[in-house]
């Protein structure tokens, strides 16, 4: 039977919350299904500037493949695309540009900075490079590394997939988000 | 040809069409090095160009060098030339004050010398006179400053996050 | 002249006369340091008239990580990592290449074996430039399936240097002086490994692309330059060989042992795209025979031989820094920074995946450089791009520009 071939092996299909089943229908908060729905199709933006982006394509491809979290289309359009991530150095040249590309995402979105350029700047502590893009976008997942292993990246995907299924569905259109948007100056 | 032989060929050529405006011949390692005047440099890389015996027809490299030790000399432009067929190389240096940081373009000899001059006006401040385009390219475009000048700090000096004190500077 | 149009009405074919063509409007497209096709951050104004390009200016900077300035902070050990992301695709040719040009500075011999096993390393990394190179122009013009397989290859030769050094990408492989551990036994049987299998996925690639016949109409005639505007331009490396001159540092100025080595250096006619890919894919073919080579002629000598003896700049082993004085005082110099490191100048190319990377030191016998200049092969051969794609449609240009492996850490540094 198919349940003792899942139990048997080391599949982990989404398990459904918990809710009220009955015959033909199950009652959950809404919450969680559109959080479950959101999760398990990711769309994600990748802004590759440099060495991580070599790893992150080493990630999409065969071997360690993120397609099987759901994230096999990746959107290079701003508007389409649900996680923006940021692989490599931002230099001060750049920053304006991620900047745009982050006020283009349409809500619901997240940002995850990969590598340790992206977090803080990494070994390039100079007079060129942004310190990490969270002086002037809001991060949520940060992965380290230099390169970050694509284990690594994946396990990065993973706890974004956990923040955005506990995610409320008011979050966006509470004044708390604005005032977080507001102190990076986005409006 | 062995470049000491190299050294001395080139060496005769060149001060037989320019005279004075060599200032040093030496051998650094395995490079003959010349060390000439400013305003001779194009002429001197043209006919180093032309000279059915030099034929040095490939530009490998044109960087700026700062010294702020040499009074009057500190900034200075290198130049390595190539000549593939018969496997030659040689370097150039020019040097001049930081006042007077203006040298003639080698982009009408070689179009190499094109973004590799923005790069050492970026750099080092070193106007290029002639450049078809003579702006920055690889820092930001309001810049203020020219970063590879030994004055200028390599860390932003405006960044809150990192204690200096803890990281040995 | 009237023709007829769809519906099978006569009309008049509007004429183009010396005043319409004045007043032509051009249009600006932007294809800008992010987009799906640019493989690095640099930007492109495109002036086009229609699909034509008529001209472009490219903007480049986006990822300035001062380098050069960095390099003269940091001692000379510790500059590696930094020459690690020039170019990041093949990150173990600029580490090898800076260790060569410190000990042309110091003036040290290394053993044979070392040599080879730097040869056996570089070829690798190589290989993997190669491949993404040519993965990506077919990605570039719709066949993304060669690259899902090429990465694949990608990352067994990972497994490799795991094995040797323990990074996957960013390799800071090697020291100066040699390596700084003899290769295990369980990399030697993961190269034997690679040296089996490699041939047929490379086969397998092949037959996808090469006589292809969508991808010889995309690719033939698209971003050609002629073999002297290509010298003029300074160009070095695959894309100067598909333009016809056969130059190569491996063999004009011999560095490592290259001058044992048997192999030869594959020459294109028009120097277009498919001219380059075709020369990347046989580099590939002969490197891998060069890495046969090297394993052969390492079997053949002493074992256990994996540095040069410089202590100066080699830190002694650790069972000899707690057991032996000299040993510890070497050991404190070389991290504190006290070895005296010999003034000069000196000037050292290695044949990077793009051409001749070359390496400037200036050093005044401190504990870091004066002055370091990397002279990178893709900053000069981009300065060419908007020759290249003069007249050519802007499918073509995406093409060129992967073609011309564009890496953005070595473009801007």
């Amino acid at each position: 039977m198919a349940s003792e071939v899942l139990e048997k092996s080391n599949i982990d299909l989404v398990s459904s919350p918990p809710g009220i089943e009955g015959p033909g229908f199950f009652a959950t908060s809404l919450d969680k299904v559109i959080g479950i729905a959101r999760a398990n199709s990711i769309w994600p933006l990748p802004f590759a500037t440099s060495c991580c982006g070599i790893e992150f394509m080493a990630t999409m491809a065969a071997h360690y493949d993120m397609g099987r979290f759901g994230a096999e289309r990746l959107s290079f359009s701003p508007r389409q695309a649900d996680l923006l991530m940021v692989m490599g150095t931002i230099a001060k040249k750049m920053g304006p540009i991620l900047k745009q590309v982050y006020t283009q995402m349409a809500e619901p979105r997240w940002v995850l900075s990969m590598g340790a350029c992206a977090s803080s700047g990494g070994i390039f502590d100079t007079y060129s490079v942004l310190q990490g893009i969270d002086r002037i976008i809001p991060v949520d997942v940060y992965v380290p590394g230099c390169p970050p292993r694509p284990e690594q990246v994946l396990d990065g995907i993973v706890k974004i997939q956990e923040l955005i299924k506990n995610e409320s569905i008011r979050r966006r259109s509470r004044p708390e988000y604005k005032e977080m948007l507001a102190k990076y100056g986005i409006e | 040809m062995e470049e000491q032989e190299l050294l001395t060929s080139v060496e005769t050529k060149l001060r037989e069409n320019f005279g004075d405006a060599i200032i040093s011949a030496e051998m650094m390692r395995d490079f003959p090095v010349f060390t000439i005047k400013r305003d001779k440099i194009v002429e001197v890389i043209k006919y180093l160009y032309d000279e059915p015996e030099m034929e040095f027809r490939f530009l490998t490299d044109l960087c700026g060098i700062h010294f702020p030790d040499n009074k009057g000399k500190e900034l200075g432009v290198v130049y390595h030339l190539h000549n593939m067929p018969k496997n030659w190389r040689v370097r150039f240096r020019i040097f001049f004050a930081t006042e007077d940081a203006v040298v003639p373009t080698l982009t009408t000899v070689f179009s190499a010398a094109n973004w590799m001059e923005r790069e050492t006006y970026d750099f080092f401040g070193i106007v290029f006179k002639g450049h078809p385009n003579m702006k920055r390219i690889l820092n930001v475009d309001d810049m203020v400053g020219f970063p590879l000048r030994k004055e200028f700090p390599l860390e932003d000096q405006n960044r809150e996050d990192k204690n200096d004190s803890m990281f040995g500077r | 002249m009237a023709t007829k149009n769809k519906n099978n009405a006569i009309q008049e074919t509007p004429v183009v006369t010396a005043e319409k063509l004045e007043e032509k409007e051009y249009s600006i497209l932007n294809l800008g340091p992010t987009h799906p096709a640019t493989h690095g951050v640099f930007q492109n104004v495109l002036k086009m008239d229609g699909e034509i390009i008529v001209d472009s200016e490219p903007t480049i900077g986006y990822i300035h990580r001062a380098f050069e300035k960095l390099a003269e902070r940091r001692p000379y050990n510790q500059i590696t990592p930094i020459t690690d992301r020039l170019n990041y695709c093949s990150s173990p040719i600029n580490n090898m290449g800076w260790h060569m040009t410190v000990e042309k500075l110091i003036d040290a011999k290394l053993p044979k074996r070392v040599e080879y096993m730097r040869i056996i390393i570089m070829e690798l990394s190589r290989i993997t430039d190669h491949l993404v190179c040519n993965s990506v122009i077919g990605v570039d013009a719709g066949a993304l399936t060669g690259f899902i397989y090429v990465f694949e290859e990608r990352e067994k030769i990972y497994e490799i240097y795991e094995e040797i050094c323990g990074a996957r990408l960013t390799t800071n492989i090697g020291r100066i002086g040699g390596f700084e551990r003899d290769f295990p036994q369980s990399a030697w049987d993961k190269l034997y490994k690679f040296i089996e299998d490699f041939p047929k996925v490379l086969k397998e690639f092949e037959k996808l692309l090469v006589r292809n016949r969508i991808f010889m109409d995309r690719t033939i005639g698209a971003g050609s330059i002629s073999a002297e505007r290509a010298l003029n331009y300074g160009f070095t490396g695959p894309n100067l060989r598909a333009a016809g001159v056969d130059y190569d540092v491996r063999v004009m100025n011999p560095y490592s042992s290259y001058e044992d080595f048997e192999f030869t250096i594959p020459v294109g006619t028009n120097g277009d795209t498919y001219d380059r890919f075709m020369v990347r894919e046989e580099e590939i073919w002969q490197s891998f025979s060069i890495i046969k080579q090297a394993v052969e002629k390492i079997e053949k000598l002493p074992k256990g031989v994996f540095h040069a003896d410089v202590p100066d700049f080699y830190l002694p082993p650790k069972e000899e820094v707690y057991n032996n004085m000299e040993a510890l005082i070497y050991h404190f110099k070389i991290v504190m920074g006290e070895t005296e490191i010999p003034k000069g100048e000196v000037y050292h190319a290695v044949e990077g995946g793009n051409g001749e990377l070359g390496f400037y030191l200036v050093s005044d016998g401190g504990r870091t450089p004066y002055r370091l200049h990397f002279r990178r092969p893709c900053f000069i051969c981009y300065q060419a791009y908007p020759e290249m794609i003069r007249g050519n449609l802007l499918s073509d240009a995406i093409v060129t520009m992967s073609s011309m492996n564009v890496i953005a850490g070595e473009l801007d540094a």
